[in-house]
Formats: structure tokens, C-alpha cells, sequence
């Protein structure tokens, strides 16, 4: 039962792939591509499904799916041309089929209407003869009428519409008796009789004389022999080519029978060159030596040019691996990276040379060391496609749900991400998405008065920046309507209602919790959360979520996220004689200013003064609530980091002492989420160090006072 | 001597149910996952018996059989066609193509597993 339960599982998976493909063919055909190979693979897809479902008996989705495959076989007949309509209803069909799959994975069921509602309009696209022949089908599949089986008989009915003997004949009577072993060799009698058919008008006449009384039967052993009378002009040689290949696994015997007006050899040359019993069959290929007798021809033979056509298609081996052993492999990885700084630091610490040879291999290994961790970080990896494949059902759902018109082009789809990062983006980019069609996006009416397409689009894409991932989100639409951000923020609350903020803040006020702009919530994009979850989410992920718009242009989210979730190229500083980690990601450079660059607003605010610019400063002790042990007078160490709205911040440190890669070891698992902290990490002494969440720490500057709160969350996760 | 088995299909599901209803008959089960791939493996494996799929990538279920029928090896081994159509015109195609016989899915284990048996002789 389990090794159902598993192939249901491979079933769920493989529809996955197939939605995969699906979605790709469909895609071609939509920027032109119909050539008959893309049809066939889509047909493939749906065919595919189909087939596996109705081994799980899930009538619902083979019902269906057989109803898009007969639309998709007309296409593929080219009785149906693909106008933009069609493709229309071919796509809502697969998002369809895809919910179906859903349904059936988790053994809940769709509401029959909506489905009808899909076969309806599949149904559209067949003409009137073929719907009534496939109302008709349905039920065939449907009563699973197990195994229609359909071959020649075993007995000794022979075709019937063998030619009528011509002049020149022969007749030829062929005694057959079939060993065991041409059953074991796969070999079957009928289409012996088959091919004899072919070359003349032929009796077969069962001979049971050998069959044994029942307490001797073994039904592994053949009784049953064959009297074949042939009435043919072919020549004894073609007569043995039929029984080329069952050589020494019959007794067979061929005599010309001299029924024929005409002239022909005299039987007893035929006898002779078969001899009877015929069990040796040697003599045969020795009488007719012009026949073609090969049996033991080398088996690349046949499969060599085979091998050659397969080189081309053959895709890339894979190799299916079950995700713990990839994640232990990862962690100890990790300690191997661990173990590498530690050793490198007590090699520091010896009284050794640079030169010397154990610092030569004290850098090899950690070369090795990081090899080894970015090829196991690439097993985690996964492209970023299938994810941008389900976003572009989420636009059409979207675009439906709110009498929008809206396509998505996706960029990048090759593009690698880790596994759980893929997986963990799925809600905040879903919602990021139904974002822009909902609230990014005009209705088809004002785009027309805009003077753009009806159609909007979005763009969806993921590129490699530095080390780090980048999706962006980028609708056509109306671009933020700043005005109404800032009234809403005011009329909730948010803000004081006499501040004043420059574009890049008004547009952050779309990520505090609680804003949300549509004035009713809609049932699409509302759902009782807004951004501020999409960038928790993001956060989470070690990534950062920025947006900018451009009235009228457009709006545009990007996401930052890093390559992997369990190492990061981190600075070494000390923070009030701690040990701390500042992720590079997030540093713009590190600045000692001099005094002149540092000015006081009021009694506690501080700012660095760069070019034109002024930085606000946060005490990274005091807003983790240490206690200041630095002299106030001292010149600080400030990082500069760049929040995801281009707003910079200086934070305050005491010392910067390196930059290396650490291991993010959770703290929620080990003690509890803590403000202003994301990860520890172990460092090559073996203390534990506590990497900072710089943006939430630069962050909490803006005085929100919700912001610890929202830091726990942060540090939670989603 | 067990049977060899060699499923051909480009559905994964479709190849693990067969391979499972295979070898719980006692049958030993390879797979491929297209006709080139079946075609390499029915030469790597030699085969008491192939079922294959028919529309498949690269080369389909008629190319498998016709591939294996002109061949010089084991080519009149018994070829099931596992296929979803009932289609008369199918069935005559896969028969001039030189099938032994055909299974309509969703096939019934029992008698995919008689069907096997009838035709490659093994002992039920």
C-alpha cells in the first residue's frame, strides 16, 4: 500500500513537471511558436495527467483533462486554428486543470459547476459532430473497462483475407510444433501464421494428437502442434524466412504438396532439404542459404545508430536525493567552515612566518573548504521558474477577479535560488503580484485614456547582483498615488498629520503594518494583510524589499535576497567589547569622520554630514540597550548602510576587526528571537557571536514605536 | 528464469505503476522514459517483454516497435502497447506496426499481469 501511496506521490510530482510544461508550450504558442512539436508536447502534458490520474481513479481531473486533450488533439490536427481566443481558453483551462490536481492532492473536491463551467467553454471550440461523439467518450473512460485486449488468437484462425491463389502456386503443408522455449523467448505463433497469410491463401489445422490426460498436464509444455496448409507463389526460401527466427525453438517441417496444375519441384527435394524430424534446424540455413539467417548479430548492432540519435535529446542525468541528506550534508558543511576558521585562527596566532608552509595550507583548505560549500550550496538550488510559472496564473486570476487585462513577462527564469527561499517566497510574491494587478494596474478603460494598451503588463524578473539575488515586480500601471499614501497614513494615525516626508519615505508607509490603500478591502490583494507582511516575509529570507514608482509609468518592487540561508559574508566588529557580525550585504562602505562631519540636532539626535547629505547616526549599543562604555568624545566608527528606500544611516561601532564568511546558526531554535539581532554564528575562537539586523536597527531610528514588536516578528520568521 | 520486463513511457507515474504491478507479479522491471530511451535499453536489457507507451518525445511507441521489429535482436519479442485511445484506427496502426497487443489505461493489474504471462509463455 505504501508503494501506491508513493507512486501518488510521483504522480503529484510528475503533474507538477507536466504543469511545468504546459505552461511553457503555452507560453511559445503565445509569442507565436505552433509548430506541431510544441502542440504535441502540450497534448503530451494533458494526455499524461490523464493517464496517471485515471490509475488513481480521480474521475474528476481525468474527466476533465480528457475534455482539454480532445480541444488540444483538434489543435494538434490542425481542424482547429489558434486564434488568440482559443489560446485564451486553452490557458484558463490548464490554470484549471492545475486546481483540479490541487484538489485531487488534497482529497477535496472542486465544485462541479466551475468545472462544467470550463467544459463548457472547451466545449465552445468543438464542433457539433464531435461534441455528441465526445459526450459519448467521457463514459467510456469512465467505466474503466479495465483491459480492452485485442490480438491475433492464440488458436488457429488465420486472416481471412488472404489473396486468392494466383496461377503460378504452390501448395505447401508446414507442420509446426513449437517448443517451450519459443514462449520463453517471447515468440508467438499467430504471427508466424500472420506472415505466412501474407504470401498466400493458408489452412491451419490444430494438431492435439500429443495432448496428455490432465493429472500429466503441464502447462509449461507445449502439446499442441500446427498443421498448416499454404497456398502460395512464393518461393520455399521466403516460406523459411517467416520461421527465420524461431530456429531451433520448433520442430518444423515443409513438404511441397503437388496439388498445383503447374510445374513444380518434386517433393522429395523439399524433404530432403528439410529433413524430418526437423529439430536440427541447421540443415534449413544450409538448404536455403540465400536466406538471410543472423540470430546471434551483435546487440549495438541495431542499437548504435539509436545511441547516436540520443546523444542529441538525452537530457542532463538527475539524480533524486531526499532533502534530509542534502541538509545534513549542508550542516556539516558548515561545521567544516567553522572548523576551517578555527584552525586558520590558531595558525594566525603562531609564531610561524607567512610564508611558512602551514599557512600555505591553512589557505588551501579554506579554499577547499569554501569549494566544497558553494558546489553542496548549488544541490539546494533551484531555478526561480516554476515559481514565475504559478505567478502568471495568479495574474490571470487576478485580471478576471477585478475586469482587468493584464499579461506577465518573465525574465531570468533560469536564474538558481535555495530551495527553502523559492519556497518561502511563494506567499509574499503571490501577494506582490495580486498587488500590482489590483492596485498597480488601470482599468482597460482609463489605460485606453491614458493612451496604453488595454492589456497591462507586469514584469517579473530575477537577475544575480553581487552576490545576491534581485526580483522585481514591475507593473505598467498608474504609478503610487503619493497624495492618498499620505493622507491615509495621516487619517490612520501612522504619522503626525503635520509631517512632511519626501517621495521615498511615503512610498516606504505602503510596508508599516496597518496600511493598507484600498479603501474597501478588496477580496482579492486585501485578504487582512499588506506589505508590511510581504517584506516580514523578505526580511526573514535575509533579503530586502524596495519600491519606486513613476506617476503614471508604473510601480516597481525589487526584492534583494542572498543566494543561500546558511552562510554569509559577514564584517567582524566589536560593539561595547562584544564580538558582533555585520552582514556586508548591507554595508555601503565604513567611515571614521572627523569632527567637522559630525553635527548634533537637539539632545540626542546626530548626523553625518557627507557632500551635501546628512546621515542620521544610531548607537548600535545603545539601541540594543548595552550600556555605553565608549567615551562620548572618541571619534566613532560608523557603518553606513543603505536601508531599501536609498535612505542611508550610520551606525555606531567601536572596532572593525575583519570580514569573512560565518555559518547562520538560528537563535530562535537554540533561545529566543531578540530586537535588532537575526542569526549567531560561531566564530573561528569558538565563541558565539551575534549577527545584527542592520536595516531593523537603522530602522528603528524613524521612532516607530511599534518597531520592536515588529522585530520579533522579523526575527520569527513567517 | 524471471522475466525481464521493459516499460516504456514518459510518464513517470504510468512507469512506477508498472513497475510495481511487475514486480509484485515477480517479474523484473526496467524502465524508459521515451522511444530512443526505449530503444538503448530494450538493446542494454534484451527483454522478455516490452509495453510501451505510444505518443512519447523524441520517438514514439510505432518508432519503438518498428525499431525492435527490424532489428536483428530478440525482435519478435511480445510488444504491449499501453495506451489511453481505444481508437480502432490506433489499434490497427499498432498492429501493421507489429504490437502483440494493447492495454487501454487505466489498466487493471491482474490482467496486464495475464496478458504478460500469455504472451511471454512465464509460468502464473
Amino acid at each position: 500500500m505504501s508503494t501506491m501511496n508513493s507512486i501518488r506521490d510521483t504522480f503529484f510530482e510528475e503533474c507538477e513537471d507536466l504543469l511545468a510544461d504546459l505552461s511553457d508550450g503555452f507560453a511559445a504558442m503565445q509569442s507565436g511558436t505552433h509548430d506541431s512539436e510544441t502542440v504535441n508536447a502540450v497534448f503530451r502534458a494533458v494526455h499524461s495527467i490523464k493517464g496517471g490520474a485515471g490509475a488513481f481513479q480521480l474521475t474528476d481531473l481525468v474527466a476533465f483533462a480528457h475534455r482539454f486533450e480532445t480541444v488540444l488533439d483538434e489543435l494538434r490536427a490542425n481542424r482547429l486554428a489558434l486564434v488568440p481566443e482559443l489560446l485564451f481558453t486553452l490557458l484558463r483551462s490548464a490554470d484549471h486543470l492545475s486546481v483540479l490536481i490541487e484538489a485531487a492532492r488534497g482529497e477535496t473536491s472542486v465544485d462541479n459547476q466551475v468545472t462544467a463551467g470550463f467544459v463548457a467553454a472547451l466545449d465552445l471550440w468543438l464542433d457539433d459532430k464531435n461534441s455528441a461523439e465526445r459526450a459519448i467518450a467521457p463514459e467510456e473512460t469512465f467505466s474503466f473497462a479495465p483491459v480492452v485486449l485485442d490480438f491475433p488468437d492464440l488458436g488457429i484462425d488465420v486472416p481471412q483475407n488472404s489473396p486468392e491463389p494466383v496461377a503460378d502456386t504452390h501448395s505447401y503443408e508446414i507442420e509446426f510444433w513449437p517448443k517451450s522455449s519459443l514462449f520463453a523467448n517471447g515468440h508467438e505463433p499467430a504471427f508466424l501464421f500472420d506472415g505466412l497469410a501474407q504470401m498466400g491463401r493458408i489452412q491451419a489445422k490444430i494438431d492435439l494428437s500429443n495432448l496428455p490426460e490432465w493429472d500429466q498436464f503441464d502447462p509449461s509444455i507445449p502439446f499442441i502442434g500446427w498443421k498448416i496448409v499454404l497456398e502460395t507463389a512464393a518461393s520455399p526460401a521466403e516460406i523459411k524466412s517467416v520461421f527465420e527466427f524461431v530456429e531451433g525453438l520448433c520442430d518444423l517441417r515443409i513438404t511441397l504438396q503437388d496439388v498445383s496444375a503447374s510445374p513444380a519441384p518434386p517433393a522429395e527435394e523439399i524433404a530432403q532439404a528439410v529433413p524430418v524430424p526437423a529439430a536440427a534446424p541447421a540443415p534449413i540455413a544450409a538448404a536455403v542459404s540465400s536466406a538471410p539467417i543472423t540470430p546471434s548479430a551483435p546487440v549495438s548492432a541495431a542499437a548504435k545508430p539509436v545511441a547516436a540519435a540520443a546523444d542529441t535529446h538525452a537530457p542532463k542525468p538527475t539524480l533524486r536525493v531526499d532533502l534530509d541528506r542534502v541538509d545534513r550534508l549542508i550542516n556539516a558543511v558548515g561545521e567544516l567552515i567553522i572548523n576551517q576558521a578555527m584552525i586558520a585562527q590558531r595558525v594566525a596566532e603562531l609564531p610561524v612566518t607567512t610564508d611558512s608552509e602551514v599557512v600555505t595550507y591553512v589557505e588551501d583548505y579554506r579554499l577547499l573548504a569554501r569549494d566544497i560549500q558553494e558546489a553542496v550550496m548549488a544541490i539546494r538550488a533551484q531555478p526561480v521558474k516554476p515559481l514565475f510559472q504559478r505567478m502568471s496564473r495568479i495574474v490571470r486570476e487576478a485580471a478576471d477577479a477585478t475586469g482587468k487585462s493584464a499579461q506577465l513577462l518573465a525574465f531570468g527564469e533560469e536564474i538558481e535560488v535555495d530551495k527553502t527561499v523559492i519556497e518561502r517566497l511563494a506567499d509574499p510574491l503571490t501577494h506582490m503580484i495580486r498587488n500590482a494587478v489590483d492596485h498597480g494596474l488601470e482599468t482597460p478603460e482609463d489605460r485606453k485614456r491614458a493612451g496604453k494598451d488595454p492589456c497591462g503588463i507586469i514584469k517579473l524578473s530575477a537577475a544575480h547582483r553581487s552576490g545576491r539575488v534581485i526580483i522585481t515586480i514591475k507593473d505598467d500601471g498608474a504609478g503610487l498615488n503619493r497624495p492618498r499614501i499620505l493622507k491615509i497614513a495621516k487619517d490612520k494615525g501612522l504619522i503626525p498629520a503635520d509631517a512632511e516626508l519626501a517621495d521615498a519615505d511615503i512610498d516606504s508607509l505602503l510596508f508599516m503594518p496597518g496600511f493598507s490603500t484600498a479603501s474597501k478591502v478588496s477580496n482579492l490583494s486585501g485578504r487582512g494583510v499588506g506589505l508590511d507582511v510581504v517584506r516580514t516575509a523578505v526580511t526573514a529570507l535575509g533579503g530586502r524589499v524596495a519600491i519606486s514608482s513613476t506617476p503614471g509609468f508604473g510601480t516597481e518592487f525589487t526584492i534583494s535576497l542572498p543566494l543561500t540561508l546558511a552562510v554569509m559574508d559577514g564584517m567582524i566588529v566589536s560593539v561595547n567589547g562584544q564580538t558582533m557580525v555585520a552582514p556586508i550585504s548591507s554595508i555601503l562602505e565604513t567611515i571614521r569622520p572627523s569632527p567637522s562631519e559630525l553635527h548634533s540636532v537637539g539632545a540626542h539626535a546626530k548626523f553625518l554630514s557627507i557632500g551635501d547629505k546628512f546621515i542620521p547616526i544610531v548607537d548600535v549599543a545603545e539601541s540594543l540597550g548595552l550600556n555605553r562604555g565608549r567615551q562620548e568624545n572618541q571619534t566613532p566608527l560608523l557603518l553606513l548602510v543603505e536601508s531599501e528606500n536609498q535612505s542611508q544611516c550610520a551606525l555606531i561601532v567601536d572596532e572593525v576587526h575583519d570580514q569573512r564568511q560565518v555559518v547562520i546558526k538560528g537563535l530562535e531554535h537554540n533561545f529566543r528571537s531578540v530586537a535588532g539581532v537575526s542569526a549567531a554564528t560561531v566564530l573561528g575562537n569558538g565563541h558565539i557571536a551575534l549577527i545584527l539586523d542592520l536595516d531593523a536597527i537603522a530602522f528603528q531610528r524613524t521612532g516607530n514605536q511599534d518597531q520592536p514588536a515588529e522585530l520579533g516578528l522579523l526575527a520569527k520568521g513567517i | 528464469m524471471t522475466i525481464k520486463v521493459l516499460a516504456i513511457d514518459d510518464s513517470r507515474t504510468i512507469r512506477s505503476l508498472v513497475r510495481k504491478v511487475m514486480e509484485d507479479a515477480g517479474f523484473a522491471c526496467v524502465c524508459a522514459e521515451d522511444g530512443v530511451d526505449g530503444v538503448n535499453r530494450f538493446a542494454e536489457e534484451n527483454p522478455d517483454i516490452v509495453i510501451t507507451d505510444i505518443n512519447m518525445p523524441n520517438m514514439d511507441g510505432f518508432g519503438v516497435i518498428q525499431t525492435i521489429r527490424s532489428g536483428t535482436t530478440n525482435r519478435m519479442v511480445p510488444i504491449l502497447v499501453l495506451t489511453t485511445e481505444s481508437a480502432d484506427h490506433l489499434k490497427a496502426r499498432a498492429r501493421e506496426a507489429g504490437a502483440t497487443g494493447w492495454i487501454v489505461k487505466p489498466f487493471d493489474d491482474e490482467t496486464i499481469v495475464s496478458l504478460v504471462r500469455r504472451v511471454t509463455g512465464a509460468r502464473g
